[in-house]
């Protein structure tokens, strides 16, 4: 028989729901839910009168309308009537290149100094402390400042590298450092370029994927197979033959040079000394005008050389254009006294007259270099001064702080570990590259990919030296010249938001890969 | 058995020679230099290409600093000084210290203020910095916001000083209630200060009018150089913390409502840059607030960056409660302590501790974000030396030393903070190895 008896059932009161741990929960969300959306409907209240007050509206429709200003650094077409949308496109553009160049550099920087750090040599492991200290403890906006202040007031002008005796050369012939911007040569695809590109990213893929079936080889088999000579056989061998390939055959094919009627029949050499210089139409992309470049630059700087006496300035100017048609059209119209162009086109037209000088078409990648015309340089790549000292402060600050991390993660494996390694018998390299790096950068990866994502977040910074990032622009101008502020940091928050965002779940993903595999 | 030695044969040695200094190869300052520095080839080139870099940096560097000119009015009397030498022109900082360190429109007769509100912050801060110290100074540490306020802007007294009554009356009903349950008294408390506060604006009419006490007002917008940063830091930080610790236990609390609420906003916080923080403060914030409420820009960049600050801090807390074993928890429950008091008591003392290093990371990188807001043109150290400075006709292009003084004044001020949480672990560490 049992004699249990039911408690009695409690009445719900009132005061239960501030007394009673059932209860409580609920009213305090109740509570925390009521006073957020009373402080939501608050600020969207109050918006909607200072709006109606002001007499604005919400609305997105700017965007589609011209932006009406320049940009600077152009990865993507570009000109002032395109519209705001496609202005802040660029910013993005523009953003994730810096962010992209710092996150590279920084790593490099920073494993380095991470290690030396640790090194055995008292001296450079006090000098990478202080680089860090120095580093870590000052604003990087100062330190982008510094950087800028040395790209644009420290740097010679263009100027600097006029004249026969110039006062400044360029670094191999091909490289300025300017206050305008670091000028550094273009890669130019000629024939067979795309197939060389492809064939060299193919041979670094083979490289992987032959040290991959190497350690599957040594795991399965206990067979050791070479790695070193393999693979330097694996990445040049195909590069190298594909390079003489197409340089001996479509590359070494010879171009017909146009110069203006009666002036025929002379060397390239000749003309342009005769004419005291030349105006090159360059086609963009195509690898025989720069093949005529290059031979211009070279004659420009044979004058320039030899007794100062003889010294001649020659006046090489090049006139850029879109097409082989926009070429012949430009040369017909007289903008420029030369024109490179495959033998058989140069039959059929009937401007002109043909130079003795032959010039191949090309190597697979000839380099477009930059080179002083007038008073400023033209051609080539120009980085910008507000690039470099972007991408130099961020990767500089940020390499401090991934140094930090990258000591912490080698210290944190014990030193049982290499010791352990070392009476298995492995040698010092492997030890590292084995037992020791594997664990080490388990700790290390996760706070690294959040230094990336700082250096990302920090590239807004652009806005103190003028690069047009996505502050710069949608943050920037458009917020200026269209007057609307919330739309556009909206805008500008969601933007960065999806990029942390996803940085996170990259890293969440990678965490969840690498995690000690535990019961 | 004593005297065995005096039997011995007269050869034996009867006392022990005393050690000999090691060779010099294997000692001292040579074996040191051969550890260190030439342990083999390759660290003997490192040695040799980082003293060169340093000798290089030193050369370059050492007759520039030495060779300055202090005393001159522009930085062309210092070239003409220098007659083609090279030198640093350290007189632009002579000669704008005032602007360097207090902005261009803070009145200058007024300068002992914020000087003497900053070496109050020294002694106040130092009783929460150095546990040492005797517990009653906290009460100046309290009191030390309503001062700083009142030296550093100035107007009647009666508001700091009434803002400070509202406070206590607050602690008050909390302590009168909080023997019944922590939410009551903390509830109450805050609602009986905000009862005061708004009595406040009737109050101190009359009050000015019997006992009229007050400095002479400086607005926010004549606030600028290093005191700016300093003012943005501190009172960033202070308000961040108890911020902070609410939105991590709210993070890490069991209601979901609270939970989402936290979470959203920590995640939304920290996936934006400052930047666009700071231009919300300048130029969207005005669209949220009721019309014709003037929070000058100071208040609003407080604002955002107190809600910045916070986020990070609370992600430093969330690392310390995780870091605590469950054990401490359950203990806590099994004392029958309710969640108020097992936080108050058992859990966030050792979360807190857990978090101190990252909590002065954040800081760290908060004092040296405030030179964003040079950014939505205020005059901040950097803002001072990029726009009234550099922009003036006399120093235009003097920038090695104003960057160079700025970076040593944010490194002197985040080192020694660096390094007094290093030294703050150590007292703390109350385990044994």
């Amino acid at each position: 028989m049992s004699s249990t008896v039911e408690p009695p059932r409690e009445q719900f009161r009132l005061s239960m729901l501030l007394n009673d741990t059932r209860y409580r929960s609920y009213t305090f969300q109740a509570i925390a839910l009521v006073l957020l959306i009373l402080f939501m409907a608050f600020l969207g209240m109050n918006l909607v009168r200072n709006l109606a007050d002001l007499g604005q509206n919400i609305s997105f429709a700017f965007l589609g309308e011209p932006a009406g200003y320049d940009i600077n650094q152009r990865p993507i077409s570009y000109d002032n009537q395109d519209s705001h949308l496609r202005a802040a496109f660029v910013g993005v553009l523009n953003t994730l290149i810096v962010a992209f160049l710092g996150c590279v550099t920084a790593t490099i920087l920073g494993t380095l100094a991470g290690i030396l750090r640790l090194s055995n040599n008292w001296l450079v492991a006090k000098l990478m402390a202080a680089y860090v200290e120095a580093f870590r403890n000052v604003p990087v906006l100062i330190w982008i400042l510094i950087i800028f202040f040395i790209m644009t007031a420290a740097l010679p002008g263009p100027a600097a590298f006029r004249g026969v005796d110039p006062e400044q050369s360029m670094l191999f012939g091909a490289m300025a450092a300017t206050n305008r911007g670091v000028y550094v040569p273009e890669p130019v695809l000629g024939p067979g370029g795309w197939l060389f590109v492809a064939v060299l990213i193919a041979s670094v893929a083979g490289v992987f994927a032959y040290r991959r079936f190497a350690t599957k080889m040594l795991y399965d088999t206990g067979r050791d197979l070479p790695r070193g000579w393999p693979s330097l056989g694996i990445l040049v061998v195909p590069s190298l033959v594909v390079w003489l390939a197409f340089s001996l055959t479509a590359g070494s094919t010879p171009n017909a040079l146009l110069v203006p009627e009666g002036a025929g029949g002379q060397t390239l050499e000749e003309y342009v000394m005769a004419e005291g210089g030349a105006t090159l139409c360059l086609v963009d992309g195509a690898s025989s005008s720069t093949v005529a470049k290059t031979a211009l630059l070279r004659l420009q700087d044979a004058a320039r050389s030899g007794p100062v006496d003889d010294r001649v300035n020659l006046n090489i100017r090049t006139n850029r254009v879109e097409s082989r048609e926009a070429a012949v059209a430009a040369f017909e119209e007289g903008q420029c006294t030369l024109l490179a162009l495959p033998q058989a086109a140069a039959a059929d037209l009937s401007v002109g007259a043909v130079l003795e000088t032959e010039l191949r078409e090309g190597r697979p990648i000839e380099w477009d270099k930059p080179f002083l015309s007038g008073f400023n340089f033209s051609d080539g790549v120009q980085v910008r001064g507000s690039l470099i000292a972007l991408w130099f402060a961020l990767a500089i600050y940020t390499g401090a702080f991934i140094a930090e991390n990258v000591r912490a993660g080698i210290q944190a494996i014990p030193r049982g570990q290499t010791e352990a390694a070392a009476s298995l018998g492995l040698r010092p390299g492997r030890i590292m590259s084995l037992i020791i790096l594997p664990q080490a950068l388990r700790i290390i990866i996760p706070p690294v990919i959040s230094q990336y994502l700082n250096l990302t977040k920090n590239s807004s910074l652009a806005i103190a030296v003028g690069y047009m990032d996505v502050t710069g622009t949608l943050g920037g101008i458009t917020l200026n010249q269209t007057g609307r502020a919330i739309e556009s940091i909206l805008m500008l928050m969601l933007f960065y938001l999806i990029i942390s965002l996803s940085i996170s779940a990259v890293m969440n993903t990678f965490n969840n890969a690498v995690r000690l595999k535990e019961r | 058995m004593s005297d065995v030695h005096a039997r011995t044969v007269a050869f034996v040695r009867e006392s022990e020679i005393p050690p000999a200094p090691p060779p010099e190869a294997v000692g001292g300052a040579v074996k040191w230099l051969r550890d260190n520095l030439f342990s083999n080839w390759f660290n003997a080139a490192l040695t040799l290409a980082s003293l060169y870099a340093i000798y290089w940096v030193l050369a370059q560097s050492l007759p520039w600093i030495l060779n300055g000119v202090w005393n001159a009015g522009s930085l062309a009397e210092c070239r003409e000084i220098l007659a083609g030498t090279s030198g640093a022109c350290w007189a632009v900082l002579t000669e704008r210290w005032n602007q360097l360190l207090f902005g261009f429109t803070y009145p200058s007769r007024l300068y002992w203020r914020p000087s003497l509100a900053f070496l109050l912050l020294l002694v106040c801060a130092a009783p929460v910095l150095f546990p040492a110290l005797p517990r009653r100074m906290l009460i100046l540490t309290a009191f030390y916001p309503f001062v700083a306020y009142f030296l550093i802007w100035g107007g009647s007294i009666w508001t700091p000083v009434l803002t400070a009554v509202g406070f206590m009356v607050g602690y008050a009903v909390y302590s009168r209630l909080v023997t019944q349950s922590f939410a009551m008294g903390f509830f109450g408390g805050v609602v009986a200060a905000l009862v005061f506060w708004l009595l406040q604006g009737y109050l101190i009419p009359p009050l000015s009018a019997v006992a009229p006490i007050a400095l002479e007002a400086v607005p926010s917008r004549n606030m600028g150089g290093f005191m700016l940063n300093i003012i943005l830091g501190t009172v960033c930080i202070s308000l961040s913390l108890p911020i902070g610790i609410a939105l991590a236990l709210g993070r890490q609390s069991s209601l979901p409502i609270i939970k989402w609420i936290s979470v959203i906003f920590i995640e939304f916080i920290r996936g934006v840059p400052l930047i666009t923080l700071l231009f919300v403060a300048n130029v969207v914030l005005a669209y949220f607030l009721p019309p014709q409420t003037n929070l000058d820009l100071i208040l609003r960049v407080v604002i955002m960056i107190t809600m910045f600050a916070s986020a990070y801090i609370a992600e430093v807390v969330r690392g310390g409660l995780a870091a605590l074993p469950r054990g401490q928890y359950e203990a806590a429950d099994s004392l029958g302590l309710d969640y108020a008091q097992a936080m108050r008591l058992i859990i966030l003392p050792q979360a807190l501790k857990i978090s101190i290093p990252g909590i002065v990371n954040v800081a760290v990188g908060l004092f040296k974000d405030t030179t964003l807001v040079s950014v939505i043109s205020m005059f901040d150290l950097v803002g001072m030396i990029r726009g009234p400075i550099l922009a003036s006709t006399d120093w235009n292009g003097v920038y090695w030393e104003l960057f160079g003084f700025a970076a040593l004044l944010f490194f002197v001020v985040c080192y020694g903070i660096s390094q007094y949480s290093q030294w703050l672990e150590r007292q703390l560490q109350t385990d044994r190895r």
